[in-house]
């Protein structure tokens, strides 16, 4: 055992919640309309009180514990059953075993969060709470287990995920495009004007985003080492260049760069980073976070407005399309020279890595995408997950929640 | 009793009210307010999506005055918030029925002032 580790790693798990309440929960709010800020604060806050519950109760075990076939965690660590201050060697071994679960308590909060961009300002709050634990249990859990347990299938081929760009942004991103195509457009999408409510909120939350990542990124080396700092880098210098790209590109196209650009930018390039932030150098992850706000820029200004599906604050386009073109990243970038326990990519001479990473793409989003459709539909013949269309113009603060954010006249 | 309505733009509020305070024109409501004229709203871009007809901010005075006093306020208001460009907004006269002082009670040009 290490303390400087452990110091790290709890520190880390705090970082990681701050990127959920009040980081994610910010940015998003800032972007809906007044009438549906409360929503997005009450969703984000929420999923931190059941998933977190959900985690100790039974879905660390289903995603970290004893395998069934590569495929499952068992229920022998339900109730953090010998889950305690001694290390688990094959996680990690020189933090506690406890330390180790409620870090990762911590991505499995923030993976449904994320899809929330998606279906804001629209869902029903009773479906949205049942949807959620069913997709943590359904499919955040196997999928954790698959690229993270051990004896889990996909760990075992040798595939890499840094810190969750296949589990946590290309899950929450296929799902989220999944539900805009099921639940549909906004009432007057395209037909009226959509402005952000209060983007100070939404720049709040992004820099806050950025902080709470080096948590995120780097306490997933799960040591306080040379890979923390390699991976604590990456991520800083991903997120500047993707936000610089993304201010150039719309001021070449649109001729102003915004303050929303430069922040959905950095996003991009940490959700982009995520998987690969430990395995490459710094020099790359710039070019990887450029890129990165270049093909997040084509998906939502072009691409979404192409095919006309409504994911309301773009988790598709960021978190989707950032996390997939990370996780391929690692199969052309990853060097052993960064971390020895990693891979060498395409670019430093093997093909394996860049196959493998392709494979996981694909059976992760497939398996997501129709087990999100199966969830969605199964929740919405039961109660419907859409709100009536009087309580959308209303706005789900009033009747949802039955509160207002602001008060116009005292 | 006329009731004059003057919408400006917000940056010249203050030599506004700076110019009616020189003619002894000292009550007014101020709210902030958006609309359009000529000039049109502008054009705002959220992630590559424009958002057209966006209104442009205001500022509007509502000023009670009796029959005596509106040619200077005019006056003053033209000299506050002329640029001479379009936007610099526009002046509203409409008659005025009543007037009532809340505290006092007091009715008509006695209770403008």
């Amino acid at each position: 055992m290490n303390s400087g580790d452990t110091a790290w790693v709890i520190t880390s798990t705090a970082l990681v919640l701050l990127m959920t309440i009040p980081g994610l929960a910010f940015f998003y709010g800032g972007l809906v309309r007044r009438k549906n800020v409360l929503s997005i604060l009450m969703q984000c806050f929420i999923i931190m009180c059941i998933i977190s519950l959900q985690w100790v109760l039974f879905g660390y075990s289903l995603a970290f514990g004893p395998s069934f076939h590569g495929i499952i965690g068992n229920f022998d660590w339900a109730g953090l059953k010998g889950v305690g201050a001694a290390p688990n060697a094959a996680y990690a071994a020189t933090i506690p075993h406890s330390v180790f679960m409620i870090f990762q308590c911590m991505f499995a909060v923030i993976t449904p969060a994320l899809i929330i961009g998606a279906f804001a300002e629209r869902m029903k709050f009773s479906a949205f709470l049942i949807f959620t634990i069913l997709w943590a249990t359904f499919v955040y859990n196997p999928i954790a287990h698959w690229v993270w347990g051990t004896g889990g299938w996909l760990r075992n081929l040798g595939v890499l995920d840094f810190a969750g760009g296949v589990v946590v942004h290309t899950s929450s991103g296929i799902s989220a495009l999944v539900i805009a195509l099921l639940l549909g457009k906004r009432e007057g999408y395209k037909r009226q004007p959509f402005r952000p409510h209060n983007l100070p909120f939404t720049v709040l939350g992004a820099a806050l985003l950025w902080f709470g990542w080096f948590g995120f990124n780097a306490g997933s080396a799960l040591a306080a080492d040379g890979i923390a700092a390699n991976a604590f880098i990456a991520t800083h210098v991903a997120a500047a260049a993707a936000g610089l790209t993304w201010a150039l590109v719309e001021w070449k196209q649109n001729g102003a760069p915004t303050i929303l650009g430069v922040c959905t930018g950095a996003v991009a390039g940490l959700a982009t980073i995520t998987p690969v932030c430990g395995f490459v150098n710094p020099m790359n992850a710039i070019f990887i976070g450029a890129l990165a706000a270049v093909f997040c820029y084509i998906a939502i200004a072009v691409i979404k407005t192409k095919l006309g599906y409504d994911d309301a604050l773009d988790a598709f386009g960021v978190h989707g399309v950032g996390g997939i073109w990370g996780t391929i990243a690692v199969g052309l970038f990853a060097e052993k020279a960064v971390n020895a326990t990693g891979a060498n990519g395409l670019f430093f001479g093997d093909t394996y890595q860049l196959l493998v990473q392709l494979m996981m793409v694909v059976v992760v989003s497939a398996f997501v995408a129709v087990m999100t459709w199966i969830l969605f539909k199964v929740v919405d013949a039961a109660i419907g997950m859409r709100v009536e269309e009087e309580q959308e113009f209303i706005g789900l603060d009033l009747t949802q929640q039955s509160e207002a954010a602001y008060t116009v006249i005292e | 009793m006329k009731l004059i309505i003057a919408i400006i733009q917000p940056h010249k509020l203050e030599a506004v009210k700076k110019a009616l305070e020189d003619v002894d024109v000292n009550l007014m409501t101020v709210t902030n307010v958006l609309g359009q004229g000529r000039q049109k709203g502008y054009t705002e871009i959220y992630r590559g999506a424009k958002e057209a007809g966006g209104l442009l901010s205001k500022v509007r005075l509502d000023i009670a005055v009796n029959e005596g006093f509106v040619e200077q306020t005019i006056t003053a208001i033209n000299k506050g918030a002329r640029t001479g460009d379009v936007g610099d907004g526009k002046i509203f006269i409409v008659d005025l029925h009543e007037c009532i002082r809340i505290s006092s009670g007091e009715r008509g040009g006695n209770a403008i002032g």
